[in-house]
């Protein structure tokens, strides 16, 4: 704050952000029209390529959108890792149990599942 | 303060000791750590929604196929086109929001005002976006037939491509009426009633040897709902319950309703956060606008504003990403 006359405009930094996140929005919305099927009906570690390749454009956006937009990439290095880590250790740990936890209770429900009347 | 603790107190210890290890404000700095605990109950919700799909992984509703409809295009069966346009609405006042802030650490209050206020509209045309597609959610498109079980039967013509229920319903006649507190007991009523009952929709069945009926069974090969041959069918209706069109938090036309349950709950709670959102920038636009910020010298409160703002747009990432994409 103190320096608050110092800073520069970023503008053109921001620009190029969201041209990044644009264009990962595009590939997404265009992969999630076209499901082509050797990606979509291949499987790799318990869901399908398309997926995997889903997710790993929506830690890309969600990097960018923290890194630039919320100046991360500003903040100190013991605050980046307090928030970062700790979302990332936690978030990981929490979805993978639960993941796991649902793909027992399919084995274990989904023969009792009754489809023939 | 000075009355409660005996030892000498420096300022800054307040903001975090002289060394000021983690470089922030009291104020930034909890604003982080309140996003962090957000963002763990968002993943918590996400995860339990990840599970339920797991659980069901072999009968969960296909997204492509529910959230079909663009405004004034009726009929049109075109996927991901509406809520992409809602992701960018969001993305774009993620920009403003953030070239706000970048106006703000030059002391620009005339481009503050205006970038905040592009951000605001941004806002509440999501907002309005996200209302329609709750509107299209829970009215429904073709209606669907419930099981004893609570299983979901749809109809399909032959080409395989889903039929309402009102194309081929017969037109008998219907004593049922609508149950309201005018005519019957003062402390019970109903909701709406489905637009065809259950006997209509299976007399209709009989007379249109054309159609057949699809279970929520997924092919996991080919990611298809099962369809049952029009010989087989009959077994299904004969266990039909109710009519269902649209979807609630008790019924669901396209399936599972854990399905209808959890999109309620999570955009529910994402455009509760988008609405606060909004109801905080505006604060903050006419703190802007009265030059509080101008006076203290620094804007940093429009970069808090601005931090939470982010975040919204963050969740919506993820929520985009795991129900319409995934």
């Amino acid at each position: 704050m103190a320096h608050a006359q110092e800073h520069t405009s970023h503008t053109k930094l921001i620009w190029k952000v969201f041209a990044i996140l644009s264009v990962i929005t595009i590939v997404e919305v265009f992969l999630g029209i076209e499901k082509p099927d050797f990606l979509y009906l291949t499987n790799f570690i318990g869901t399908n390529l398309l997926n995997i390749i889903f997710i790993v454009l929506t830690l890309v956006k969600a990097y960018y959108i923290t890194w630039f937009f919320m100046h991360m990439a500003d903040e100190k290095k013991n605050l980046r890792r307090a928030v970062v880590w700790t979302a990332v250790f936690l978030i990981a740990y929490l979805a993978t149990l639960l993941l796991i936890e649902g793909g027992y209770i399919h084995s274990v429900l989904g023969p009792l599942t009754k489809w023939n009347y | 303060m000075e009355a409660t603790i005996a030892t000498k107190t420096n300022h800054s210890t307040w903001d975090g000791g002289k060394n000021k290890p983690l470089g922030a404000s009291y104020g930034k700095m909890m604003m982080w750590f309140f996003i962090l605990s957000d963002a763990l109950t968002f993943s918590a919700f996400l995860g339990a929604y990840g599970l339920t799909r797991f659980k069901f992984i072999e009968s969960w509703p296909i997204a492509d196929e529910v959230f079909t409809h663009v405004p004034f295009m009726h009929g049109v069966s075109a996927p991901m086109y509406y809520v992409a346009f809602m992701t960018f609405i969001l993305i774009f006042s993620s920009v403003t929001m953030v070239l706000a802030v970048d106006a703000g650490h030059q002391l620009k209050k005339n481009k503050v005002i205006f970038y905040m206020f592009l951000t605001i509209i941004g806002g509440l045309i999501f907002l309005s976006s996200q209302a329609w597609e709750w509107k299209q959610f829970i009215g429904g498109e073709y209606g669907a037939l419930q099981l004893k079980d609570g299983k979901i039967i749809q109809f399909v013509d032959k080409t395989g491509h889903q039929i309402s229920l009102e194309s081929f319903a017969a037109h008998t006649k219907t004593e049922r009426v609508r149950s309201t507190r005018s005519n019957g007991l003062w402390f019970v009523s109903e909701s709406s009633l489905p637009p065809v009952t259950v006997s209509q929709v299976v007399a209709g069945f009989k007379a249109n040897p054309d159609i057949t009926i699809r279970t929520e069974k997924l092919n996991l090969e080919t990611k298809q709902k099962t369809i049952i041959p029009r010989e087989k069918a009959m077994a299904f209706l004969n266990e039909a319950k109710a009519v269902v069109k649209g979807a609630n938090l008790k019924v669901n036309e396209y399936g599972k309703t854990a399905f209808a349950d959890f999109f309620f709950f999570i955009t529910g709670f994402h455009g509760f956060h988008v609405f606060s959102g909004v109801l905080i920038n505006i604060i903050i636009f006419f703190n802007v606008i009265i030059g509080t910020y101008e006076r203290r010298g620094h804007y940093e409160m429009v970069e808090k504003v601005g931090l939470y703002w982010h975040f919204v747009d963050l969740v919506w990432v993820f929520v985009f990403t795991f129900f319409y994409l995934i």
